[in-house]
């Protein structure tokens, strides 16, 4: 099993460790219900670090990211600007959604799934052959997300003027170089933050600097909790490579334009659209009490469905999920709990977001 | 270490039983159980007047990140279950013996009680499962 830099900090708070792709992960540090407040209400931090930090480097970084990916980095003009894309597989199902920073038109830093790791980097390096262009794996940087709508402010609390006055004016969804350490206004739970990398060997000292700074550890249980209120796509289990953006509630992240740029999977991803999108990823919640768990099935008037991801959303005290339904499913929904059907509604998949219900 | 009372029975499947003294029991899951499920969000309670036999299925509880079976612990008519549950499934997590019962039977077979596990066999059970 692979430990993070911050192997022995989880171990010291207390964490309840599980196996998540490979690596020996906290999934929560006594109460996950706690620790979703927390962010929710305050700030936590969660050890992401064995997420796969990339570098991209060389005269045709650019022409490659247009083929490669199926949003369009063309749309990133300021130095630091971060674009959500998916990396698609010629059939148009997803190998994988990644977040790539813009840094310059020859430089760029990507960064994928721990779970897909292997096949990414071996999708990304034979897609480079007659770019010029390398990879780099920055496995010698250690990640942490800060989450919660005080994570900022407790952030600029630890740091020296000079760096505060780079990280402070960062919009939502930009990052930028301060020192050694790259920090970017990204995160995966519908609250402020902000994503940091930094030296591996820095990581001792950052952790208890964050927790003295009131921004206690936070399992990956509640990250799931999280991002699912706000609406936030997991790989593996909303999409992965059978699905295409199209049934996944990724449509938005697609850039047609300009219609000359042939992304991998644009073929397919244009055949799926004349023929016709058969489904659709919608978010459910149940009316009455209970939970819902993904694989359940979704029945609707025009077919039947899956859910994708389901839980029990500790902000809204209801079980909400995300479910793939025919195109043609309505409002209103039956899910099969154990044998019975049970009401639900069907609403746009996002349900919380800066610590509030968006539920009409 | 979770907590084993020593004047309740137990189940392999992790369910106490409190012997009432009067032909009937009650029953919740152990302080073992709700440890490993994490934070409780939801009870299924079992029927009142279901008719069961040790081992069945009758009834679930409910976890943030898993959905456990609450199995019958001996055989027995369902007479009273705690609808407390419904508001506040969290019961079960701060107090697994008192206020978080689940549910109560009456007994097809008194002697049966005796059959299950003492508070010694089942704290081994737990430690071998460690």
């Amino acid at each position: 099993m692979q430990h993070t830099p911050f192997y022995q900090k989880h171990l010291e708070a207390g964490a309840k460790l599980v196996d998540f792709a490979g690596w020996e992960m906290p999934i929560h540090y006594g109460s996950q219900l706690q620790e979703h407040k927390q962010v929710r209400t305050d700030a936590g931090m969660f050890d992401v670090s064995h997420m796969v930090v990339l570098d991209l480097q060389g005269t045709d970084a650019k022409p490659y990211l247009l083929k490669l990916l199926a949003n369009n980095v063309d749309k990133l003009k300021e130095p630091g600007k971060a674009l959500y894309s998916c990396m698609l597989n010629a059939q148009g199902g997803v190998i994988d959604d990644l977040i790539v920073y813009y840094l310059s038109e020859t430089s760029y830093r990507i960064v994928v799934n721990a779970g897909t790791r292997a096949k990414d980097l071996a999708w990304m390096q034979q897609q480079l052959q007659g770019f010029n262009a390398q990879l780099t794996e920055r496995s010698d940087l250690a990640m942490l997300a800060v989450q919660g709508p005080n994570a900022r402010a407790k952030v600029f609390s630890l740091m020296p003027a000079d760096e505060i006055t780079i990280a402070e004016p960062l919009k939502p969804f930009y990052g930028a170089q301060v020192g050694t350490w790259f920090i970017a206004r990204t995160g995966y739970t519908g609250e402020d933050g902000f994503e940091m990398m930094f030296p591996a060997e820095q990581a001792d000292k950052v952790w208890d600097a964050l927790v003295g700074a009131g921004i206690p550890p936070t399992g990956l249980g509640a990250r799931d909790t999280l991002r699912l209120e706000a609406g936030m796509n997991l790989y593996g289990t909303d999409m992965d490579e059978t699905t295409s953006p199209l049934v996944s509630g990724l449509a938005w992240t697609l850039a047609w334009e300009p219609t000359a740029r042939d992304f991998i999977g644009r073929k397919a991803l244009e055949a799926e659209k004349a023929a016709g999108v058969q489904q659709k990823l919608v978010g459910l919640v149940l009316e009455g009490k209970g939970v819902l768990r993904n694989h359940m099935k979704v029945v609707c008037e025009a077919g039947e469905g899956e859910i994708t991801s389901g839980t029990f959303s500790p902000t809204l005290g209801l079980a909400i999920a995300l479910a793939r339904v025919p195109v043609a499913c309505g409002d209103h929904c039956s899910i099969d709990i154990r044998g019975k059907l049970y009401p639900a509604k069907v609403v746009k998949p996002v349900f919380v977001r800066h610590g509030q219900s968006v539920l009409s | 270490m979770s907590k084993v009372p020593a004047n309740l029975k137990y189940a392999d499947s992790h369910e106490w039983v409190r012997d009432n003294g009067d032909g009937t029991v009650t029953i919740g899951i152990t302080d073992h159980a709700q440890a490993l499920l994490g934070d409780l969000v939801f009870v299924e309670l079992p029927e009142i007047g279901a008719i069961l036999a040790a081992g069945d299925e009758c009834g679930v509880v409910e976890s943030v990140k898993a959905a456990s079976d609450i199995y019958a612990p001996i055989g027995g008519e369902v007479f009273e279950v705690n609808h407390e549950l419904g508001d506040s499934p969290e019961l079960v997590s701060t107090d697994p013996y008192d206020a978080g019962w689940i549910f109560k039977l009456k007994l097809e077979d008194a002697n049966q009680v005796a059959d299950l596990l003492t508070a010694e066999a089942y704290g081994e059970l737990v430690a071998s499962e460690a």
